[in-house]
């Protein structure tokens, strides 16, 4: 049984890094229907950026904040730079340009700071808490807790503020939003800001256990798109419900079947659920957005 | 430094100092600085710079100044293949150093042996020098060679039935082929192989697998980058009570930072002379250069030095003595000083080529290395 727990435990610290990366993806989905490549960077761009600031001899919890503000604030440059000039242009063009985005950011990633591999301290110590047979290490509940509380925070966004809906109704349709008086360019650069912070938080959390390098961003959007698809793109539930079960897809695979199978079974799941139910798990209906 | 970085974006870069000396002796390096395999190109490219510039300082070479035109392949075999052309054909350069991973050093190879120039590589397969090739030289030891280290360890110890989890990019699956051919020469079986992606961030699924297998007695993980540091502290975070085994890809201070000093305590690997300058024998060959070049390096780019920045450290050094020998700069003449080095001390190794051999080294390059309060400590 201790094994089976083990499983789980393993699952849900690589779910719950998915699930916070995959939550990112949501608000600048749903208030542009772009999914922003870039995203992957912005938790990159976290841990680098507090990485440095403690090496720099920082506090940990400020060199944290630097890095979500900083993060939060290149959010909003791309977006006024990158985005905002292509407005008019075709979803699949402003995807592409989040990709040309997060290749420049690594690029000047690796010049700014370096090439290596770097970590900084876990915030509750390294000592594994031991449960029924199994471990799991104290920062894998921040990561989790991190997933948790941003999901609420963005559930609560989305359905109970103003602000929230008029990012949904931006979405919907960006000129009947104008014309009900929503400032959509401040939506839009809010959606950037908002989601390069979330990314960048994310980054904080899971450095300590994922480690941090210029060239981690690509691996971490890969599967935390993954995640969002799975639980429907834009659907703050189904970001974490699809993070996790990714997690413990490979978890379970590599625990009992072969971790050489892994990455497979997690695809293989997704493939299927996007057979049958396009949408994603949690998924809007796209005949809602005629 | 920074300045000199930020114009390696550029894709191309002629570095090296501009000696106004009517000769020169012109070197030519693609190495990958960038893209995937930057963790092991990035202190290669810094290394060489470094190399040039001291011993350009320092009056040259035979008081001629050294150019070195080093380009940043990214990792991209075809643009090494350019790169190699454009060495040979604009840049006129006597020999080559780079490729920084096979397949790089595949397409330079191509092109060196059509044009008759020497080239020295730094990358790990076999391949490279079996069967030899005329022009073809390399530095650094086979994974194999590895494996086989690790196992004279393993055997030493009395152990002979094995884990293994292994990374899944090139370096982790080349090692954990070769460690499964060589195994049973050294009486060790593999009961157990577990794999993981070189992005994963939790091993503890595959850990847990191997630590409930029957008879265990000991772990080894093939793999660089980051990995091997996750692969370290999960093995610490369930308490494995068994001996791990690390491989030469994570041979670097950085590995013990990474992995934290409590979970990387007791940990073994075969390294180079590098890591350990200060505690080798008075009069090891190797003592010298080991210990000058970590300082210079540590001083200079306030990074720990590794295994594959010494690669290309000690292919500058092969090809500095063998010009030195040679007393011309011909490409044929060079390939010829480079076959008869005997003896030459680096910081990988010591090195003696010969016609069927063109790697140089053998199993005594490596020396078996443990974490011990958060350093290195050789084993004898």
């Amino acid at each position: 049984m201790s094994e089976l727990l083990q499983f789980i435990f393993s699952g849900v610290t690589v779910g719950a890094v998915y699930a916070l990366v995959a939550l990112g993806f949501t608000i600048i989905y749903n208030a542009s229907d772009v999914v922003n490549f870039a995203q992957g960077e912005f938790v990159m761009l976290g841990g680098m950026i507090t990485w440095y600031g403690h090496a720099a001899g920082l506090p940990l919890p400020l060199a944290a904040l630097i890095a979500i503000v900083v993060t939060a604030a290149l959010g909003v440059a791309i977006n006024k730079l990158a985005i905002e000039p292509a407005r008019g242009a075709p979803v699949v063009s402003l995807i592409i340009i989040t990709i040309g985005v997060s290749i420049f950011i690594q690029g000047a990633t690796q010049n700014i700071f370096d090439k290596q591999i770097h970590s900084f301290p876990a915030f509750s110590g390294d000592q594994p808490l031991r449960v029924g047979g199994a471990t799991i290490l104290p920062q894998s509940l921040w990561v989790i807790g991190g997933a948790i509380v941003v999901f609420i925070g963005l559930w609560l966004f989305f359905t109970r503020t103003l602000l929230g809906r008029a990012v949904l109704a931006t979405s919907n349709n960006r000129l009947a939003a104008q014309l009900v008086g929503i400032n959509t360019n401040f939506v839009m650069t809010l959606s950037f800001a908002l989601s390069a912070g979330i990314g960048a938080l994310a980054g904080v959390l899971v450095t300590p256990i994922t480690l941090t390098a210029y060239s981690v961003g690509i691996a971490f959007a890969l599967k935390g798109f993954a995640g969002a698809m799975l639980g429907g793109m834009g659907n703050p539930k189904g970001a974490l419900v699809g993070g996790f079960a990714i997690g413990l897809i490979e978890s379970l695979t590599a625990g009992y079947l072969s971790s050489q199978y892994k990455d497979a079974a997690a695809f293989i799941v997704i493939l299927l659920v996007l057979f049958f139910m396009p949408q994603g798990l949690f998924g809007r209906k796209s005949t809602e957005r005629v | 430094m920074k300045t000199i970085l930020t114009t390696t974006t550029a894709a191309l870069l002629a570095l090296g100092v501009a000696a106004p000396a009517s000769a020169e002796i012109r070197i030519g390096a693609s190495i990958s600085a960038t893209g995937p395999a930057a963790f092991l190109g990035d202190p290669e490219f810094k290394t060489l710079e470094m190399l040039v510039e001291q011993m350009n300082e320092a009056g040259g070479l035979d008081g001629e100044q050294i150019r070195l035109v080093m380009y940043d392949d990214g990792g991209d075999p075809n643009r090494a293949r350019t790169f190699a052309t454009r060495l040979i054909e604009d840049d006129e350069v006597s020999a080559i150093i780079g490729g920084t991973t096979t397949g790089t050093t595949m397409s330079i190879m191509s092109v060196a042996e059509d044009a008759e120039v020497p080239f020295i590589s730094l990358a790990g397969a076999i391949d490279i020098i079996d069967p030899v090739r005329p022009y073809t030289f390399k530095t650094p030891h086979t994974d194999r060679m590895a494996c086989e280290k690790i196992f004279e360890d393993m055997q030493e110890r009395g152990i002979t039935r094995v884990g293994m989890i292994s990374g899944t990019d090139g370096f982790g699956a080349s090692m954990e082929a070769q460690c499964k051919d060589v195994a049973g020469d050294y009486g060790v079986e593999i009961v157990v192989d577990a794999t993981y992606d070189p992005r994963d961030a939790d091993m503890t699924a595959q850990l847990t697998n191997i630590r409930n297998t029957d008879g265990i007695e000991a772990v080894l993980n093939p793999g660089f980058g980051q990995g091997p540091s996750i692969v370290t502290r999960n093995y610490a975070q369930l308490a494995i009570d068994l001996p791990l085994y690390q491989s030469h890809g994570v041979a670097s201070d950085g590995f013990i930072e990474l992995a934290g000093q409590a979970a990387a305590e007791g940990v073994r690997l075969p390294g180079t002379a590098l890591l350990v300058a200060d505690q080798l024998a008075d009069g090891d060959p190797q003592q010298a250069p080991a210990a000058a070049y970590k300082a210079d390096f540590e001083e200079r780019f306030n990074q720990p030095v590794d295994t594959f920045g010494g690669y290309a450290h000690d292919a500058f050094v092969i090809l500095t003595d063998a010009i030195s020998r040679a007393g011309s700069t011909d490409p044929s003449d060079i390939r010829d000083a480079i076959e008869a080095t005997e003896g030459l001390a680096g910081v990988t190794g010591v090195y003696t080529f010969a016609p069927d051999d063109h790697l140089g080294l053998d199993l005594s390059a490596f020396r078996m290395l443990e974490i011990k309060d958060g350093g290195w400590t050789l084993i004898e």
